[in-house]
């Protein structure tokens, strides 16, 4: 319970689920061989986080931010450059952290400042247009992000595939890749658990009284913009240090990988399919959505195929393995509307009072 | 006399608050009823929830014999009820004109009636292209009850049309209510100051805590100060 | 509409003061930019393709500045109706390529003006579907608003993939639109002036609707008080239902502007453009017709003269303009709405 923050998953359905998941996260290495579970399994982590993290933003406090890419693209960028420039040691691995995390966390309480002088509103349209051009600079500054080709770079020795450590232990050689998995999969699981502490902390419930109502919130004393300010810092660390560990499984940073607007899409998508203002949600919908993304599109092709031989019209472009956005697309729209609460929302089966 | 309006046990929520808690009380055809009470009682609640801006969550409104509760606020108004809010709500960006085209919803103002108004309110004509929101406070608070009377209305819901303003200003609104009165048109109309109301109703309804707590004749009323000291107390003092 | 003598000279009230300011600001700037510039006709083109870009932009925001004046509705979907414009006008264009091809303006407007019309039918009845089936279930929470019409933006954005492949379209302008006007040593492209011409027609139209019909006090009003409005006796949300698809038809319609200026059709044109046609509504004043006309000639301006200036700084010169004017304005040059 204390690991929890006095915050359980408050449903056994949920429960069990929760705990599949990260039983067979945490074994992955060992009973799914092979190169592709093991990057489902990191990016399942690293999403969960990153998606924990905006939930804190969209969930907690109703606000909606379009730059959330853009403080996990920074988190990405910094550290991509950091070992590019400076060679794969850990004092690149250092300055990326020690550069990126702090200019995240200034971005937002930048955006948090001026946001607070303009009306609530804009916020969303802002932070769009901010993130938008956030992506423009990444990929026209070549001599910094590499462009539109972005940054790949090695890793530190230790953390190399060639770096083995067990030659055999459970029928699988332990390799600097699996110590990569598991620093990946121990940080997420660390950064997730303090997000749970956060919001149920004294300040979560300060977050939440001002998403009921700000003007109450308000009159009850609080400093609603110093609350916002800081859970939009908060969310911004947190998103910059998923990107860190993103880039450091890929040891790549590019536009496509850690800022795009599609990422963007991804992560309302999980937020709200797993459940906003749960935390739990954000695994869940990590799960869901990453699982899908890379198993599903291939029973999408298989299906797109089959009906292209069959000569159906129109079916097989709606099928099309890239067309999977469209479908999600169909299941968000219907998800918020429908399932506002998400699939923890369900399983709890107590119905949150609307927005 | 028929009733032209009547609440029966009528509920308003407003989010988590209960502001109305079981209205009741008609008002009388022809007459002028003011609703009195201290801030916060639910006169300006009972208004909004007659023209379904806040829609009431029980009991039964009718209006000329219809229920109305269920309607939505547009046919309500079309029923033949005019509102004037607390905030008068002229459209600030709309000249006098345009505000008053768009409360006459027949296609031309009635010029006979506008004359009509004009008589009590002859700073209309003044400001005729103006900015409404160029209009002083009493200018709008005119414009708002032109608003309501452009085309005859059955019924005119006011909600505290003196607030802040000058006596003399309010000395033309009282001429100005009898006149619609004369007219034929009934009147609820919630009142802070007692002074003002005695000059203007026939019968009075008193709210506390989102129920009506006293209903009678206005003389009455007036006449009887320990009454109206116990009913009505702190808003007496505070406008004597 | 009933004859009342004018007030006469004596008893006029001191006439609010038009707030000019906003106005004056992109005269002001294209004036400046004319010593920076340094030649006179390289200035000229630059000023009349910030203004047809201008025109454009403000086409395409004019409809969402209204819809969220009138409902506090904000449509993250909006750009989906830019490229289904652009879209459904290639279905007339190229079929008819001869005709658009054909070295004779009358053949080729035969040709431009039913895709015009089509772009905007189609969008227009899209609006109509996503104000119904998104927005409607939605009132009043913002939050789900804004989910709902990104979703909405998604699908609609895919669908075209799937529809029309992800291939760029190829879509050349009418012969009698390219090439330009040479008057001494400056070149006016034709196109623009056209698209310059069609941009002051419908910020006409719009102000005349708005200001000279019932509908349009209707909307000026509801915009201001929506529940003011109601209490008079008009459904707003017809009213509500009527702008959105008007504003969805002109987003259509500025789609098939763009896509001929810029001579192709991609299904993420909506998505890029979106982003353009927030910074206009936001700088403008939610809600502003006028606002958003001189936002978006604000916003197209510094895109050409700053690209032509200082190319590196056109990245981030949109997002500085709207911190500027923020921080001048917070609630943008025109704020009209009460709320």
């Amino acid at each position: 319970m204390m690991i929890l923050s006095g915050d359980p998953p408050r449903s056994r359905a949920l429960s069990l689920i929760l705990i599949a998941i990260v039983v067979v996260l945490a074994i992955t290495p060992f009973v799914f061989p092979g190169a592709k579970p093991l990057n489902v399994a990191a990016k399942i982590c690293i999403f969960a986080a990153l998606v924990a993290s905006y939930d804190l933003l969209l969930g907690y406090t109703g606000t909606v931010s379009f730059a959330h890419t853009m403080f996990y693209g920074i988190g990405s960028y910094a550290v991509a450059i950091a070992l590019y420039g400076m060679g794969p040691s850990w004092a690149a691995v250092a300055t990326g952290i020690v550069i990126g995390l702090p200019l995240a966390a200034l971005l937002a309480l930048g955006i948090g400042l001026f946001s607070l002088r303009v009306e609530a509103i804009f916020f969303a349209m802002i932070t769009l247009a901010v993130a938008s051009a956030f992506l423009v600079l990444a990929s026209q500054l070549s001599w910094l992000t590499g462009g539109e080709d972005g940054r790949s770079f090695s890793l530190p020795e230790l953390l190399r595939p060639g770096t083995v450590f067990i030659k055999d232990l459970f029928g699988v050689r332990i390799n600097g890749r699996i110590l990569t998995y598991y620093i990946i999969l121990v940080g997420c699981a660390a950064m997730i658990l303090g997000l749970l502490r956060v919001v149920n902390s004294p300040f979560g419930r300060v977050l939440q009284a001002v998403r009921e109502n700000r003007f109450r919130a308000e009159a009850l004393g609080y400093r609603t913009v110093f609350h916002l300010t800081y859970a939009n810092v908060l969310a911004a660390l947190v998103a910059a240090s998923a990107g860190v560990l993103n880039a450091m499984w890929l040891r790549y940073a590019g536009p496509d990988t850690s800022l795009s607007f599609s990422i963007m899409l991804d992560i309302l998508l999980m937020v709200v399919i797993g459940g906003m203002g749960t935390i739990y949600g954000a695994i869940i919908g990590a799960t869901i959505f990453i699982l899908a993304q890379n198993y599903l599109q291939a029973l999408m092709g298989a299906a797109s195929n089959a009906a292209a031989e069959a000569g159906l019209p129109l079916l097989p472009g709606l099928l099309h393995p890239d067309r999977w956005l469209l479908w999600l697309g169909l299941l968000f729209v219907a998800s918020v509307y429908f399932f506002p609460t998400g699939v923890v929302g369900r399983l709890r089966g107590a119905p949150k009072p609307a927005e | 006399m028929t009733d032209l309006l009547t609440l029966e046990g009528v509920h308003t929520n407003i989010g988590r608050y209960h502001i109305l808690q079981g209205v009741d009380f008609v008002v009388p055809e022809g007459k002028t009823t003011m609703l009195l009470g201290r801030n916060g009682a639910g006169k300006t609640t009972t208004l909004r929830t007659i023209m379904a801006l806040w829609p009431a969550s029980q009991g039964q409104i009718a209006f000329a014999g219809r229920r109305i509760e269920a309607m939505a606020t547009p046919d309500i108004a079309r029923l033949g009820i005019g509102y004037v809010p607390e905030s008068m709500a002229v459209f600030s960006d709309l000249t006098v004109k345009e505000n008053l085209i768009l409360a006459a919803r027949e296609q031309a103002m009635d010029t006979a009636r506008l004359d009509w108004i004009f008589g009590f309110f002859p700073a209309l004509r003044k400001f005729w292209l103006s900015r409404a929101g160029s209009l002083s406070g009493g200018q709008k608070q005119m414009l708002s009850i032109a608003r309501a009377i452009v085309e005859p209305r059955k019924l005119l819901l006011i909600d505290e049309p003196t607030k802040g303003l000058a006596p003399a200003i309010i000395g033309s609104l009282i001429e100005c209510f009898a006149e619609i009165k004369r007219s034929g048109a009934t009147i609820l109309l919630v009142e802070q100051n007692f002074h003002v109301a005695q000059q203007i109703g026939d019968s009075v309804l008193v709210m506390d805590n989102g129920m009506i707590v006293h209903r009678g004749d206005m003389a009455e009323l007036a006449s009887d100060i320990p009454l109206q000291e116990r009913l009505l107390g702190l808003s007496l003092e505070a406008h004597q | 509409m009933t004859d009342i003598p004018a007030p006469s000279a004596s008893d006029a009230l001191p006439q609010a003061k038009r707030d000019l300011v906003p106005v004056l600001l992109p005269v002001i700037l294209a004036l400046l930019m004319l010593p920076l510039v340094g030649s006179f006709s390289s200035w000229v083109t630059l000023t009349i393709a910030s203004l047809a870009m201008g025109m454009m932009i403000f086409i395409m925001a004019s409809g969402l500045t209204l819809v969220f004046g009138l409902m506090d509705v904000l449509n993250f979907g909006h750009g989906a109706f830019i490229s289904v414009g652009a879209y459904v006008a290639t279905l007339v264009l190229l079929p008819l390529a001869g005709m658009s091809q054909a070295d004779s303006l009358l053949t080729n407007l035969a040709v431009l003006v039913p895709a015009a019309l089509a772009a905007m039918a189609v969008s227009g009845a899209l609006g109509v579907v996503v104000e119904r089936v998104l927005i409607l279930p939605v009132y009043g929470q913002h939050l789900k608003q804004i989910l709902m019409t990104t979703g909405g933006l998604i699908v609609a954005e895919q669908a075209l993939y799937a529809l029309w492949g992800p291939q760029i379209i190829p879509l050349p302008l009418p012969t009698a639109l390219r090439g330009s006007f040479i008057i001494g040593d400056i070149a006016i492209a034709k196109y623009r002036l056209l698209v310059l011409l069609v941009g002051i027609a419908v910020f006409v139209a719009i102000q005349l609707v708005l200001n000279r019909t019932k509908i349009g006090l209707l909307i000026r009003a509801g915009v201001e008080n929506r529940e003011m409005v109601e209490a008079l006796g008009y459904h707003v949300k017809r009213l509500f239902l009527g702008v959105f698809m008007v504003g969805s038809a002109l987003a259509g319609f500025g789609g098939i502007m763009w896509a001929l200026y810029r001579e192709q059709v991609h299904a993420s044109m909506g998505n890029d453009l979106t982003v353009l046609v927030f910074i206009v509504v936001i700088i403008g004043g939610l809600g502003s017709i006028g606002g958003c006309f001189i936002g978006a000639l604000l916003v197209a301006m510094v895109a050409n003269y700053g690209g032509f200036l200082v190319p590196k700084l056109a990245l981030v010169s949109n997002i500085l303009l709207m911190v500027a004017i923020l921080m001048w304005r917070p609630r943008g040059l025109y704020a009209v709405t009460s709320r």
